[in-house]
């Protein structure tokens, strides 16, 4: 390797110059600013002026606030082991060497395709108390459906199964993860005579756990924001505030109430449980996380 | 050894009735979509369901598309297509085109502080949305861009982590040897990326402008905060405002429109198969 020469480092920083200013301006200037505006009263109608921490204090005692925290952690803590779940699951079977896994692959895949405003419509037309289909269909069953959309019971519910429908994405890159698992590990447990519950266990679920510990991160930051199905399937977070998250209250905050400051201390607040989550998970990962090769 | 046998094909038939059983799910929503679509208005109410339209009604898609032109005095459908095909396309350009400049330097450049740079780039990828959110809508509504096209694309010029990150993997792949010799002869950097580094990744720009174009075309909170003017609204948004117009009473139109929504992703799609799954495993397994 030759050294750093000045003519390369010039070209380098040139460029590189893109994305040094869309950092500058579309990242650490709004993260920047919008801590120092969620220490004001702010309107973005008129200057923002300083109030110290009192928009914190505000959330503390603000009912809405802990309603919306709520109900973002319990739709997590419901859609992230399931859809975790249902991913590897849905991996495995594609990566048991059978016929047809690159059609079984598209029509697992597909519905992580649909815009999220599709896929609320939709599904909102399948979950329909009057006129929806999947409770018809689960009579033949002899199952009595629930009233997926308007029994605060069941609306968090009818979005888990919304994300358990949608994980193509993760499920692609745990298949991705099974296909590099040495085929001679597997061989060495059959030979040992473990059988399949034993592999999976022991063999597979470490192997792919590097992959796992990704999805669940990425699956952190993105259920903590969700907004757009919620938004569109249950309006204002009916029924009786049961579907209304975070995302959408601090919308509601900055955009219908114009509270700018106190929707950017929210952003904060969500800013930093994604940080601790995510610190949270590299740590407990340390004992359970198994690297290929170190 | 027989029983083992027995053992593994018992095994496999029982993969595959999973396999069958998961699609018939996975699928049924959109056979549901479609049967939907295809159905006079009064099916769509009726009970016990009717599955399968007496007669197929191939006008409901044209009914969708031109759907509230005599209250709005256009065509909702078609001029939001045109706004979302708009917009589209000046994302994906620019997603492309600075962040293969970007990850060449990240990738293949070396300059002080560029490790460093890489580890804060990798880390904003936790940066949620609505944390940058106020500040971000303040500095456009600052440059009078509210009500304008111009909050959703301009940002996609100037990079962003992910892609940077995908495209770096794929560069660092291609052997130094090659840029090297020509380095000694004489050439430009500029030249080098143009001429050597670009010609060999139009898989992985491919990876990048797919995944752009999918962002784009998907994206639902964009367009809320920045557009105001109903002829200005993309797919996304008008598809919501379809569906508050229509107040759930013509289902039939309101699953046509979706469908057409739908279908241009899933058709690319199918023509870009191996490109995307590839794609998404590598975000997965190089990070």
């Amino acid at each position: 390797m030759k050294r750093m020469t000045t003519r390369e480092a010039f070209a380098g920083y040139i460029f590189a110059s893109p994305w040094i200013l869309g950092f500058a301006i579309f990242l650490a200037y709004p993260l920047l600013a919008s801590m120092y505006f969620s220490l004001c009263d702010y309107s973005v109608l008129k200057a923002p002026v300083f109030v110290g921490i009192d928009n914190y204090k505000l959330l503390m005692g603000d009912d809405l606030f802990w309603t919306a925290l709520k109900n973002t952690l319990l739709y997590a803590v419901l859609a992230l082991p399931a859809s975790m779940a249902t991913g590897i699951i849905l991996a495995m079977l594609l990566n048991a060497k059978v016929k047809g896994m690159a059609v079984y692959r598209t029509f697992f895949f597909i519905p992580s395709l649909v815009p999220q405003v599709s896929l609320a419509i939709l599904w909102r037309w399948v979950l329909d108390g009057e006129h929806g289909v999947l409770n018809p269909v689960l009579k033949n069953f002899g199952i009595t459906g629930p009233n997926w959309l308007n029994d605060p019971v069941w609306s968090k519910p009818s979005l888990v199964l919304m994300a358990m429908w949608g994980v193509g994405n993760a499920m692609l890159i745990y298949l991705a993860g099974l296909q590099d698992v040495p085929t001679q590990l597997i061989e060495a447990a059959d030979l040992d005579g473990a059988n399949s519950w034993q592999k999976t266990r022991n063999v597979t679920i470490p192997m792919i756990s590097p992959v796992i510990l990704f999805n669940l991160i990425m699956g952190i930051i993105g259920t903590l924001q969700v907004f757009t199905v919620p938004y569109i399937m249950f309006p204002n977070g009916a029924p009786a505030h049961s579907t209304y998250f975070y995302t959408e209250y601090l919308y509601d905050n900055a955009f219908r109430y114009h509270k700018m400051g106190y929707a950017s201390a929210m952003g904060w607040i969500m800013f930093l449980m994604i940080l601790g989550l995510t610190f949270f998970s590299l740590r407990m990962s340390e004992k359970h996380v198994h690297y290929q090769g170190s | 050894m027989k029983s083992h046998q027995s053992a593994i094909t018992t095994q496999k038939i029982v993969v595959q009735v999973l396999l069958v059983a998961f699609s018939i799910l996975f699928l049924f929503p959109f056979a549901w979509l479609l049967l939907t679509a295809l159905k006079p208005i009064k099916e769509t109410m009726s009970m016990p369901i009717k599955w399968i339209p007496s007669k197929f009604l191939w006008s409901n898609f044209k009914d969708a598309a031109i759907y509230g032109h005599e209250s709005l005095g256009y065509y909702p459908f078609l001029v939001y297509a045109m706004n979302t095909i708009v917009l589209c396309a000046l994302i994906v350009c620019g997603t492309v085109a600075s962040n293969a400049v970007v990850a060449y330097s990240f990738a293949r450049l070396r300059w002080p502080g560029r490790d460093l740079a890489f580890g804060v780039t990798i880390a904003t990828m936790m940066v949620p949305f609505p944390v940058l959110m106020v500040p971000t809508f303040a500095l456009f509504r600052h440059l009078e861009w509210i009500g304008t096209y111009r909050p959703l694309w301009v940002p996609a010029w100037f990079g962003s982590a992910f892609s940077i990150f995908l495209l770096r993997q794929f560069f660092r792949t291609i052997p130094f040897e090659l840029t090297e010799a020509a380095k000694i002869d004489g050439a430009s950097e500029w030249r080098i990326f143009r001429t050597i580094v670009l010609p060999l990744s139009k898989a992985s720009l491919a990876v990048v402008a797919l995944f752009a174009f999918m962002g784009a075309w998907n994206d639902f909170l964009g367009p809320l905060i920045y557009l105001l003017d109903q002829k200005t609204f993309t797919l996304s948004l008008g598809l919501q405002f379809y569906q508050s117009q229509n107040g759930g009473t013509s289902w039939n139109l309101l699953m046509a429109a979706s469908a057409m929504v739908i279908a241009p992703v899933i058709i690319l799609f199918f023509f870009t198969q191996r490109l995307f799954i590839q794609g998404i495993a590598i975000t997965g397994l190089k990070g």
